[in-house]
Formats: C-alpha cells, structure tokens, sequence
C-alpha cells in the first residue's frame, strides 16, 4: 500500500536533488509524527530510568497482598503472588523498546544495503537481488521466529532481535528498490556521474538524503513489526518468561486465570503495546503525507470548498447545487 | 507468457529456498535433542522412523553434505516428514494432514472476509474523504496495532466466559462425532464464530487505510475527472473507475502481506485451542517435538506460496495489462 503511494510521489520529493540536512526532519514537522514520537519519546525514557523509578522490585512477592485489585500502595494492582504491576510494565518497557530498536535497526541497515544495491545496479543481478527480497517477504515470519527461537535454551535479546530483523528486512528493502530506481535517472544522479564522482559518494551523498523518508518509514514499520512479534513470543513462552517484557506479564497473567476478572494485571501490558504501536503508526503516517501530498490534503480541499457552498463528490468536477 | 514464466520461476525459487532452509536449520543449531530422545526410547521406535529423522536432521553425520541433501528431497518427495517425538510417534505428514482442513477454513474464511470488507470501507471513506466518514480511520488504526493475542483473550473473556454467548475454545463439541451432517456443521460454524471475528477485527484496520489511501491517490486521476464530466452515475465513477483501479495494488499487498497474516492467524488458534496448525505448533515448541516444528513449517510456507499464486491469478483477471503483455 505504502510502496505505491511512495513511488507515486517521487517527484515532489526528490524534485530539489541534494536535500539538506534541515530537509531531512521535514517530514517529522506536522502533527502526526510529532504527537507519535512525544508518545515514543516517553516510553523511550522510562526505558532508560525504569528500573530506578519503579515503586517496587518487579520479582518480589508480598503474600499479603495477592491478587489485588489498584490501590493506593499499588497503583496497578498486584499478581496472584502479590507481585506490584506497575512495576513490571516499568521495567518491562527497557526490553520491549531494547529488541524493537535493536530488529529496526539491524533490519534497516539489510534493507538498505540490499534495496538501495538493487534498485541502483540494475539488471540481471537487480532481478536475482529483488527474487531474494520477494522470498524473504512470501515465508511466514513469525512461525520461522518461533522455531528458530525455541531452539535456544536461553535467546538472549541481541539473538531475538536478529532473528526478528531477518525476518522482517524485506518490504524496507522492496519499497527502497522501487524508489533507487526511479532516483537513478533523475538528472543531478546523471550529473553526479558525469563528473566522475565516486559510486559511495553518489550513493551517499547524493541520494540516500532522497532516500531518508522511505527509509525513515520501513524503519518504523519495523520496529511496530518487531514489537508486535516479540510480546507475542514473550507471551507464547518461547523466550525466556524471567525476562520482564509486556508479553511475560500478560504470559503470567494468562497462566494465573486473570481473564476476565483481574483486568489489572492484563489491560495495562496490551494498552502499552497499543499505544506504542499507534505512536508509531502516527509518525508513519506523518511521512506518508509528507511524501504524497494528496494524503494531506485531500480533506482539507473538501471541506474548504464545503465551507463555501460547494458540494463537491470527486477531485476536480463539481456538482452545482440545483 | 513471460510474466506467467517469471511469477512460476519465482515460485519454484522460493519453494526450494524454503525447502532449503528447512533442511539447513536443524543442522546449525547445536545440541542434538533427537539422538537424545531416541537414546531415551530405545526399541519404541521403528529402525525405518529413526533413519528418516537421521536424515532429516542430518544425524548421520559422516556423509558429505551434498547427500544428506539429495537423500532429505528423496524423502520429501515420498511424503515422510519424519515422526513426531510428542504425539505418540505419529507420522509428521499425518498430524499435519488432520490439522491442515482447520486452519485452511477458518483462516482462508475470515481472511477473505476481512479482506472484502476493509477494502469495501476503505473505498467508501475514500470516496467521501473530508467528511465524517474520516473519524473511522483513527479507529482502524488502533484496532490494527493491538495485539492479536490479547483482544482475542479479551473477546474470550467477554463473550465467552462472561456473557456465555459463544464456546471459547475447539472447534466442535466432544458430544458430536465428526460428520456431515448439519448438527455437525452448524456447531463447527458456531464453535468458529469468535476465531474469525477476532481475526477479522485486527486485520480490518490494515486493509481499509491501504484502500483508503489508494482511493485518494487515484480520485486525483484525469480520468475520473472525464467520467464524472461524462455525467456517469456518482456510485459508477466510485466503483467502476476509482475502486477499480485502486484495487490492484491492494491486491498485490494482499498477496505479500499473506505471510504475515498466517503468523498472525497461528497465534489465534493457539488462544483459541483450534485444532489448526498453529495450536499444533504451539504444542510442538513447548514439547520440544523438532520433527514436527520442521514439518509444520514446510507445510506453512507451502501453503502461503499457494495463496500467493491464487492472488495472483486475480489480478490477472482483474488487471488487462497483465494479460495484454502475455499475448
């Protein structure tokens, strides 16, 4: 869905050839991507000092109190060991935020050598590099994910992410071929040549800052992706349910029968995975509007020209009021 | 033809690549549980069952990789998948073979469900884009960024162990024996219900923005311009012109997203206790049962490639240029 709307819009956005470096957080400046990256921002902070602010260790257990409904001393209430739920979601955040950044990364450095390498050399080996993408797009992930995973005692979260990034590098990689592609015939790609600029410098200099919002885009694609499946391997039991993330609370919450009665110990962990993985699809759409206009402003043109009396059912003809 | 030539070559390419990593997977893993588990067993199983999981998972270390190779697609192509460790030494293709009819059905139903309503909202939002109709896309995207996991313990918990409107869990009643006849269907139905809303409810959203954006992008067209100057009817212009040609694209994401889908599916089933393939592969992971992991895996691929081809063939039908290029 994305790829088409990027590629259709390619000329409003690589029209000024080298972009700059201002130029490269446009596509964060509007309302959308601000409001999702204030959201990721927060979780990206108590990530970092979670464990410190947390009210209580995630792991002890109080035996007076289990089971407890949110109360002054608990804020989110307690497990069926009389463990504290906030504290858990707290410090779950430092391993969820951890896998998705570490799968977003290493799948945006695959998909760019590899989409951006494909797009540019054209050809035979473009065709074999776009075969191998496809491939990697068609076989299932996350049951690949699951079997890798539980062939591990103990995955730690460097090998987690690494699978989760192998699994997930393909479409970054198909849109950024479609995009190179259509980059490389433009004419300051052709001057750049002309003048015998070195192929790193073209690629580089020239046209990755062209590239960044379709890069920016399958990286966040791919964190929301890696998020999502590795709460779901937390929460099947495939990685190590010591480790606290969202998915080992909602893995112990739904082993100790709190469905549907303890909704503190279960709404909490899925409402933080949903905020998340909304954060990330406002920035998403953000750079999808930025990159194809017509997204932004197609509301906008209706109900300006509904303001003035104008009805108007499709771009362009407009029915006259009779 | 050459398209037809190229989309079979891709197909047979990807089937052998994941034929391939099915056969090198087992082999870089260290440990080996299966010796093991029939050091463990000893005399239980048969001397044909532990020479197809000694090739399966390359115990017989001594022979050159190469003929490991051409011995696992011998035994590929007779159907033996091995034995399965977990459920009584079964045949891996017979466990695969009973789970297969399940997720096919409910899968393919709620997908092909899912697929024709978000695309049918998506066109109707797009068209009338700047009203009202725009607050559904804030929903739709909430509902696709939730855990598929956890609405469908919430929808348990509310329709199933609160409200008792639906079954939570199977896929038919332990009183009724497997038939067809209408009892039987109408409790398989009933017993499907909740699955596939669950599954329809967190593929919706995906399905409605693609078609949504593709619907604005193409309303921009000159074309739709002339067939409204044209004086054609409001509702032909939207689904013959705009819906149309909006739908093609949608269409091949539906077929590369395919893959996704089923991992999403799988989690489901294991929520639900569906006797599908991913319940099977739950239980196999949390056994250990390698063999069945393995086939299991094999037969997902397979069966999304297959999906890939039927998505296929529709866009041909739908989309002419395909077709012209063939002639």
């Amino acid at each position: 869905m994305t790829a088409t709307g990027i590629t259709d819009a390619t000329p409003a956005l690589a029209v000024r050839g080298r972009a700059s470096f201002r130029e490269g957080f446009a596509m964060f400046r509007n309302a959308k991507s601000i409001t999702g990256l204030v959201i990721i921002g927060v979780f990206a902070v108590l990530a970092v000092v979670g464990p410190w602010i947390a009210p209580y260790d995630p792991d002890a257990t109080d035996l007076d109190h289990r089971n407890e409904a949110p109360t002054l001393a608990h804020l989110l209430g307690t497990t069926h060991m009389g463990q504290d739920v906030l504290s858990q979601i707290i410090v779950g955040t430092r391993g969820v935020m951890v896998v998705g950044f570490l799968a977003g990364v290493i799948a945006t450095l695959i998909a760019v050598i590899i989409g951006v390498t494909a797009g540019y050399v054209g050809g035979g080996r473009s065709e074999a590099l776009s075969a191998f993408t496809n491939v990697f797009l068609v076989v299932p992930g996350l049951p690949l994910i699951i079997i890798v995973a539980s062939q591990f005692d103990d995955p730690n979260i460097l090998l987690i992410s690494a699978v989760l990034a192998i699994t997930g590098w393909a479409w970054g990689a198909r849109v950024l071929r479609a995009q190179t592609m259509s980059l490389r015939n433009r004419d300051f790609i052709q001057a750049a040549r002309v003048n015998g600029e070195p192929l790193w410098r073209i690629i580089a200099v020239e046209m990755l800052p062209n590239l960044m919002a379709v890069i920016a885009s399958s990286f966040v694609g791919t964190v929301t992706a890696a998020i999502l499946a590795q709460t779901t391997l937390a929460f099947v039991g495939v990685t190590p349910i010591s480790d606290w993330n969202w998915g080992t609370i909602l893995f112990w919450a739904q082993s100790n029968n709190a469905f549907p009665d303890k909704w503190w110990w279960y709404l909490p962990a899925g409402l933080c995975i949903a905020l998340v993985g909304m954060a990330l699809s406002l920035i998403n759409f953000g750079i999808d509007e930025y990159v194809n206009p017509r997204l932004r402003s197609a509301g906008d043109r209706v109900r300006a020209l509904r303001r003035k009396g104008i009805r108007v059912s499709a771009e362009g003809a407009t029915i006259v009021r009779r | 033809m050459r398209l037809f030539l190229r989309r079979a070559a891709f197909y047979l390419f990807t089937a052998w690549a994941a034929i391939t990593i099915n056969f090198f997977l087992p082999r870089m893993m260290k440990g080996d549980p299966i010796t093991a588990y029939l050091a463990r067993n000893q005399g239980k199983v048969s001397p044909d069952a532990i020479q197809s999981l000694q090739i399966l998972f390359g115990l017989d270390n001594p022979k050159p990789i190469w003929q490991q190779y051409v011995e696992y697609w011998g035994l590929l192509l007779r159907g033996d998948l091995g034995i399965s460790l977990s459920k009584g030494l079964a045949p891996v293709s017979q466990v695969i073979a009973d789970a297969l009819p399940w997720t096919l059905g409910l899968v393919g139903v709620a997908t092909v469900i899912s697929f024709f309503l978000g695309t049918g909202i998506g066109t109707l939002i797009g068209w009338r884009r700047g009203s009202r109709a725009d607050a559904v896309v804030p929903v739709a995207t909430f509902f696709s960024t939730i855990p598929y996991f956890w609405i469908g313990l919430i929808i348990i918990a509310l329709f199933s162990t609160t409200l008792k409107w639906f079954p939570a869990s199977h896929a038919f009643s332990r009183e009724l024996t497997p038939a067809l006849s209408w009892p039987f269907v109408g409790d398989v139905v009933y017993h499907a219900v909740l699955p596939a809303f669950t599954i329809v409810l967190t593929s919706l959203g995906g399905w409605i923005l693609g078609m949504r954006n593709m619907m604005i992008t193409v309303l921009d067209e000159d074309y739709i311009t002339v067939a409204q100057a044209k004086g054609l009817s409001p509702r032909r212009v939207m689904v013959g012109y705009a819906a149309r040609n909006a739908v093609l694209p949608q269409l091949s994401s539906f077929a590369l997203s395919l893959g996704f889908i089923v991992g999403g599916t799988l989690i489901m089933e294991m929520i639900f206790s569906y006797p599908g393939l991913g319940l099977r592969l739950f239980e196999a992971t949390l056994a250990k049962d390698y063999p069945l992991m393995q086939g299991m895996f094999l037969v997902i691929t397979l069966s999304v490639l297959v999906a890939n081809i039927l998505a296929d063939v529709a866009h041909a039908i739908l989309d002419p240029r395909t077709r012209q290029e063939a002639a």
